[in-house]
C-alpha cells in the first residue's frame, strides 16, 4: 500500500512553497505567510498530531487507509463523470475554503510561475501565458463537496495527462502533489492524474478563473471530492512518496474518489 | 441463563434463533454509529433548515464523523449481509414477515392503540410488527443503495441515476434515515412496554 509519511526525497515542500512565494507579489506573500502562521497556531491549539492521537482515532485512520485501497480498486480509469448542459451550471458558483472569500490569495498574473519538481524531465517553470497557449478543453461537471453539497461548473483548461506527458513526467510514479499560493496542498494517485477529465483549469464559465475559484490555476478532478481540487496552484511535483495534504493530514480520507 | 445447553435444546425453539439475536445487537451498534456520525456529516451542510444537536453527533467534527461513517458502513453492511443470507436460507423472512394483509394490519393497529394487542407469543409477529420489520428491512436496503450512490456517484453513476443523481440520492438517504429513526422510536418504546421481548432478544426466550 502506501508509504509512511516521510520527507519527500528530492523535494522539500516547504522550500518549494518558499521559492514559489518569492515569485508572488508582496501583498500575496504577506498573506501567504500569515496563513502559515495561523495554521501553525491552529495545529498547536488542536494538538492534531497523528502520533499522539487516541487509539480509536488511530484505528479509524487505519480503516480510512483500507478505504483508500478499496477506492483505488473501484476506480475505473475509463469511467467518465456525468456531464451536463450549459443551462445546468450553478451561477453563481459557491465559494468554499478554510479562509474567508476576501482572504483568497490575489496572485499576480505577470509574476506567476508554475513550479515543476520531482520525477520530471523538464522542470522549466511555466508562465500563465504558456499554459494558456496549450490546447484547452471544456467540461461541464459536478463538484461534490466533502460537506455534502454539490454544484455544477463549466471548467476550461489543459488536460493534466497531456501536460504530464509534455513535461516528461514519470507516468509510472505513484503520486502527483500540488502546492498552492495560500499554503494549501493536496496529492492524488497517478491513475486519477491520467484520467481524461482531470484538468488544469484556467477558466470558469468562459471567463478567466476568478480569484474566488482559484486564479490562475486550479486542478479540477470530477472523480474526486472538491477538497482534492486545489486552487491557486503554484507547484506540481511527481513522486513516489505519500505526501498527504492540508485536509488529509487532519483526517479527511486521502483517496476521496467519487 | 445457567441452564445447560443440552437441557436448553430439549425445550421448545427459542423465540429468536441465535444468529438473529447476534446480528440484532451488532446491528444496534452499527446503526448507532451510522446515525450519530451521519448527523455529524449532515450538520456540515444541512439539507433542511435545521441541524442535529452536537451532543447527538459522533466524531467531534466533520472529518471525525466521516471516519466513523466510512468505518461503520463495513460493520453495518457485513452484518446485514450475514442476516440476509441466513434469513433467506432458513426461510426466516417468509415465515416471520409474510403474508401481510391490509385488513389484519388495520385490526392489529386498532388493537395496539387501544392497548388490547396480545404479546403472549413473542415468536409470532402480529400484522403491524410484520409491516414494521419488513419496512425497516427495505429502509436498510435503500439507505445502503443511496449511500453507495453518494459515496461513488461517478463509478456507480447508474445507481445514482436511479435516485435522480447525486442530489436525489442525498434526499433518499436522508428520508431512509428518518424512517429508520421513526421505527427505532416505536421499537424501543415497545421494548420498554413489553420487557419480556427485550429478554427474548438476548436469551432467546
Amino acid at each position: 500500500m502506501r508509504q509512511a509519511r516521510k520527507p519527500v526525497a528530492g523535494v522539500d515542500p516547504k522550500l518549494l512553497v518558499r521559492d514559489a512565494a518569492r515569485l508572488l507579489p508582496d501583498p500575496s506573500r504577506r498573506l501567504f505567510l500569515r496563513q502559515v502562521g495561523s495554521l501553525g497556531a491552529l495545529a498547536m491549539l488542536t494538538g492534531c498530531d497523528i502520533t499522539d492521537a487516541p487509539s480509536s482515532e488511530r484505528a479509524l485512520r487505519k480503516i480510512s487507509e483500507f478505504n483508500d485501497w478499496v477506492q483505488a480498486r473501484l476506480f475505473n480509469p475509463n469511467r467518465l463523470a456525468p456531464t451536463y448542459p450549459d443551462g445546468a451550471v450553478t451561477r453563481p458558483f459557491p465559494f468554499n475554503a478554510y479562509y474567508a472569500e476576501t482572504e483568497a490569495p490575489d496572485v499576480d498574473e505577470e509574476r506567476y510561475r508554475l513550479i515543476i519538481d520531482g520525477r520530471v524531465a523538464n522542470k522549466q517553470p511555466w508562465t500563465l501565458e504558456a499554459l494558456l497557449a496549450l490546447p484547452q478543453e471544456t467540461q461541464i461537471t459536478r463538484l461534490v463537496c466533502v460537506e455534502g453539497w454539490s454544484a455544477i461548473g463549466k471548467w476550461t483548461g489543459v488536460r493534466l495527462m497531456s501536460f504530464l506527458e509534455r513535461i516528461g513526467a514519470d507516468l509510472n510514479a505513484k503520486y502527483v502533489h500540488f502546492v498552492c499560493a495560500e499554503g494549501y496542498s493536496s496529492s492524488i494517485d497517478m491513475p486519477t492524474a491520467l484520467h481524461p477529465q482531470t484538468q488544469m483549469t484556467l477558466a470558469f464559465d468562459g471567463q478567466p478563473l476568478p480569484t474566488r475559484l482559484g486564479f490562475p490555476l486550479r486542478i479540477r478532478i470530477p472523480t474526486k471530492l472538491g477538497f482534492k481540487n486545489p486552487k491557486h496552484v503554484i507547484g506540481l511535483t511527481v513522486l513516489n512518496n505519500y505526501t498527504g495534504g492540508y485536509w488529509e493530514d487532519q483526517g479527511y480520507n486521502w483517496f476521496s474518489g467519487l | 441463563m445457567s441452564m445447560p445447553a443440552t437441557q436448553m435444546s430439549r425445550q421448545q425453539d427459542p423465540a429468536h434463533p441465535l444468529y438473529v439475536r447476534i446480528t440484532h445487537w451488532i446491528n444496534a451498534v452499527a446503526v448507532f454509529i451510522m446515525l450519530t456520525s451521519g448527523w455529524q456529516i449532515y450538520n456540515a451542510a444541512p439539507l433542511f433548515p435545521f441541524a442535529f444537536p452536537a451532543s447527538l453527533t459522533l466524531g467531534g467534527w466533520l472529518a471525525g464523523g466521516l471516519l466513523w461513517h466510512f468505518a461503520g458502513m463495513w460493520l453495518f453492511v457485513a452484518n446485514g449481509l450475514v442476516y440476509l443470507v441466513l434469513g433467506t436460507g432458513k426461510a426466516h423472512f417468509r415465515r416471520k414477515f409474510l403474508p401481510i394483509r391490509a385488513r389484519e394490519v388495520g385490526r392489529d393497529l386498532r388493537a395496539a392503540l387501544t392497548g388490547r394487542l396480545s404479546h403472549d407469543d413473542l415468536a409470532t409477529y402480529n400484522a403491524v410488527q410484520k409491516l414494521c420489520y419488513l419496512g425497516v428491512l427495505v429502509a436498510g436496503l435503500v439507505i445502503v443503495a443511496s449511500g453507495l450512490a453518494l459515496w461513488k456517484p461517478v463509478q456507480l453513476q447508474e445507481l445514482a441515476a436511479l435516485f435522480g443523481g447525486y442530489e436525489g440520492a442525498r434526499l433518499v438517504h436522508f428520508f431512509a434515515m428518518a424512517s429508520i429513526v421513526l421505527f427505532l422510536l416505536v421499537h424501543v418504546l415497545m421494548a420498554m412496554i413489553v420487557p419480556r421481548s427485550l429478554r427474548a432478544m438476548i436469551l432467546g426466550r
